[in-house]
């Protein structure tokens, strides 16, 4: 152990005189810039800890003298939020969708707030462009099934489709053609040939020709004899070439044999009447939307 | 201190070794038995794994049984030789699956339709890989190199210190293998399940008595700075861990534990390792390892040994209060939520102290910047730490943290930290070792460091940058509202906007990537004691 302190020939500074491995030390003092920066930062968080929530005692932590906490800011901010909102809200409470639609300072606020909702609570099965998939229905056409006026679009995002929870949702059912027996595996590719008719599609003209007999009986109740399809049932146009289980012969024999039936939530167990009215509208004019209902 | 410089406990034969090899018969029927009852598969892979490793142990013992005892007389540097391969092969793992899961992020579909390549499995292989396989291979044995050097003695307890290497590259390939098999305890940076974090433990003691001992038997009167950072790392991460993992297995034969705590302080405890794991295995280790490197290789004294001493016990003191800042705006209380955030901005200075002294160690000798690319990666790795030693700070803060937090911006942090800080040290150390250990002058081509140094430099800007543009962006969008005073942006609108943002970081790491890979092919020349093909850039300094 080297004890010997002598002087760095480059800055002039004593060493500290010890030596390890070859390694020594200058004997510089602290830094003054660090030492009060140091300083600083210590006077900082004391001083931070007076106005704010911080020290534990017994009985609690002392509160700060600001009154500050993360839960009253938040609180704050979405008060704030509320508040700034809560005259147009209030008026789209009020109206019907139709009338919220006549007033371009509403219907702007409804289309801001309805692309809001549609981002957080649609766009998992509709799509970020509210183009649908295989299954969920393209939102900027005009083929509707349960219809495309501004009400109906409320109604059916209110109650939902098929949603158990909800007395008021759309509701229908397709019977299982095949499993249950209701026609033979002829039958269904007759009828299915005859269903690739009515939009134009290829297909075998004997079956489909037999297949007519087999729709009228048992197809037209719901889909209509020229198979339009009825909004009362939610039973989709066939004739569009418009599908939402696929439009190939095999997609359509295997909706006859066991029919997809798709779910929506009823929102309003969800969201505010305000939000599904927003949404409602915001829906409605994504392209598709059919002209309100005149009584 | 005493005299001694041997101790005789290795000895490859009579009783003390017919000890140690019916333990590791007992322990690999233990772990066979332990394989046979197991309740899962994982489980029953890595029992047998422990089985095989014990039985290699074994193996080992008996053939060396009645063997002449090695020459104990000067310093243990095999293990130090094994060290440094093993910190260069898992720093190229961890690199290497980095960009996989880097690519993984940009291009989704880079997720094969195998569980165990997918990016959540991926992910903390990666950071593991980096921090404990690189990151803790390059600090075991860059301390037993230094910790025997500057007190003169021997590594103590004999071949103890060889336990702790193989010991601990076992604990590596448990953690690896269990985070592919799907086996997690879920806790970042902690992942590994209750019977690798007991292997570990007996491991990390076994380290600590190694380190210990050693100091205690050294023969300067006192101890270097470089060694006190190694022992705050040393004994802090054996608290950290033992309390961070306390958990109760659903059954011994079986990979699932759950943890002691619940809630809001499990969350807590979390940060709290998770913190100061950053703290001090990334921190106050690697400034153990600066404090040696850095004034051998500029040949100069260390700048201020009093500012070694006041950041030290500043840096110690404070930073194992900081953890909360992991938690702002969460369920933590206010006031734990200030105190993680005031420790974490008094931190600031201390963390500097650290970089000041490597940086102004230089005064004197700032000329050899330009001709060795070794000391030139050291002060670059200096510089990087000062820079995320000021960015940590300022992101505790709440009002900044509640645009930076869940962002990517806390993903760039990150690796300035871990690719500059943590990554250039390390690297450059080796450059610095390997030559010295295997008897060489220098490295085989200072050229290629110089390579090297460039592309990782450019890589971590490229990485940083990225991240810290993606991660303001994502922060902002994620708070954007319109004039009506909705949100304007969707969670997947910001994915979608960050893509270009994840290409760039990707390429950042892939630069990174190629430079480790330079530096294998250069240590590997090294070793092997080729001539270098090309003429040095410049004169080496005179060092060691």
């Amino acid at each position: 152990m080297a004890t010997n302190i002598e002087k760095d020939e480059v800055s002039g500074t004593p060493t500290t005189g010890h030596v390890w491995d070859g390694i020594k030390e200058l004997n510089n003092p602290l830094p003054r810039w660090w030492l009060y920066t140091f300083y600083g930062c210590i006077a900082f968080a004391l001083v931070y800890t007076v106005l704010y929530p911080a020290w534990p005692l017994p009985g609690g932590a002392t509160p700060g003298i600001l009154g500050w906490s993360s839960r009253g800011q938040f609180q704050q901010q979405m008060e704030a939020a509320a508040t700034a909102q809560k005259g147009t809200v209030d008026q789209i409470l009020k109206l019907s969708v139709n009338d919220i639609l006549k007033d371009p300072k509403l219907l702007a606020f409804a289309q801001a707030g309805g692309a809001a909702a549609f981002k957080v609570n649609c766009v998992p099965c509709h799509g970020s462009g509210a183009a649908g998939g295989h299954g969920y229905p393209n939102l900027n056409d005009d083929d509707w099934l349960w219809g495309g006026s501004p009400d109906a679009i409320y109604t059916t995002l209110k109650h939902g489709i098929r949603y158990a929870d909800d007395p008021d949702t759309r509701e229908s059912q397709m019977p299982n053609f095949g499993i249950d027996g209701i026609l033979t595996p002829d039958q269904i590719d007759q009828v299915a040939n005859y269903v690739m008719t009515l939009s134009g599609e290829q297909a075998d003209a004997g079956k489909a020709a037999a297949g007519k007999d087999i729709f009228a009986q048992n197809c037209a109740a719901c889909h209509g004899d020229d198979g339009k399809g009825n909004r009362e049932f939610g039973a989709p146009n066939l004739t569009d070439k418009l599908w939402l289980y696929g439009g190939t012969l095999a997609d359509v024999k295997a909706q006859v044999t066991k029919p997809h039936m798709g779910v929506m939530p009823a929102w309003a167990k969800r969201l505010d009447d305000a939000t599904i009215k927003e949404l409602a509208i915001y829906v409605h004019s994504l392209g598709g939307g059919e002209a309100p209902v005149t009584q | 201190m005493g005299a001694v410089t041997t101790t005789q406990k290795g000895s490859s034969s009579g009783g003390g070794a017919m000890a140690m090899m019916a333990l590791w018969g007992l322990l690999a029927l233990f772990a066979i038995y332990m394989g046979a009852e197991a309740v899962d598969t994982p489980f029953a892979i890595h029992m047998f794994i422990m089985a095989l490793a014990a039985i290699l142990a074994l193996i080992y013992k008996a053939r060396s049984y009645g063997q002449p005892a090695p020459d104990t007389s000067g310093y243990m540097d095999n293990v130090v030789r094994y060290g440094a391969i093993a910190t260069v092969f898992w720093g190229i793992v961890g690199f290497l699956v980095g960009l996989v899961i880097a690519l993984q992020l940009a291009y989704p579909a880079w997720n094969p339709n195998l569980e165990w390549f997918n990016f959540g499995r991926l992910r903390p292989l990666h950071t593991s890989a980096v921090v404990f396989a690189f990151g803790g291979n390059a600090l075991i044995c860059t301390s037993f190199y230094v910790v025997q050097r500057t007190n003169r003695t021997r590594l103590a307890l004999g071949n103890l210190a060889w336990f702790v290497f193989w010991g601990y590259q076992l604990f590596i390939v448990l953690a690896a293998t269990g985070y592919l098999l799907g086996v997690t305890e879920g806790r970042e940076y902690a992942e590994p399940e209750w019977y690798v974090d007991l292997w570990l433990t007996i491991v990390w003691v076994a380290y600590f008595l190694v380190f210990f001992g050693t100091l205690l038997q050294r023969k300067e009167s006192h101890i270097y700075v470089a060694n006190w950072f190694y022992l705050s790392f040393i004994v802090t991460i054996a608290m950290l861990h033992i309390v961070n993992n306390l958990s109760i297995p659903v059954s011994f034969f079986g990979s699932k534990s759950y943890s002691l705590f619940s809630g809001v302080q499990d969350a807590l405890t979390q940060w709290w390792y998770g913190h100061n794991a950053v703290g001090f295995f990334l921190t106050a280790g690697f400034l153990g390892m600066m404090y040696y490197f850095i004034p051998k290789r500029a040949n100069r004294p260390v700048y201020s040994y009093r500012l070694s001493i006041v950041h030290f016990w500043s840096l110690i003191f404070l930073y194992i209060w900081a953890g909360p800042h992991h938690l702002h705006y969460t369920a933590l209380p206010d006031w734990a939520q200030t105190l993680g955030m005031v420790f974490s901005v008094m931190l600031w200075m201390p963390s500097w102290g650290g970089m000041i002294n490597g940086l102004m160690t230089l005064s004197g000798a700032w000329d050899k910047l330009r001709t060795d690319p070794v000391l030139r990666m050291m002060v670059i790795s200096v510089a990087f730490y000062g820079m995320s030693t000021f960015e940590g700070p300022m992101m505790s803060i709440k009002s900044v943290n509640s645009l930076s937090h869940y962002t990517d911006w806390t993903i760039g942090h990150v690796h300035s930290g871990a690719l500059g800080w943590v990554g250039m040290i390390s690297m450059g150390c080796m450059y610095h070792l390997i030559p010295r250990l295997w008897g060489r002058k220098e490295v085989y081509s200072l050229r290629l460091v110089s390579w090297h140094v460039w592309l990782a430099t450019l890589g971590i800007v490229v990485y940083a940058s990225a991240m810290w543009v993606s991660g303001i962006m994502q922060g902002l969008m994620w708070r954007e509202y319109d004039a009506n005073g909705f949100l304007a942006y969707s969670f997947v609108e910001t994915v979608e906007a960050m893509h270009p943002y994840y290409v760039i970081r990707a390429f950042g790491g892939g630069l990174f990537l190629l430079g480790g890979l330079i530096m294998v092919y250069n240590i590997y020349r090294t070793i092997k004691g080729a001539q270098p093909a090309t003429q040095p850039v410049g004169m080496v300094s005179a060092a060691a």
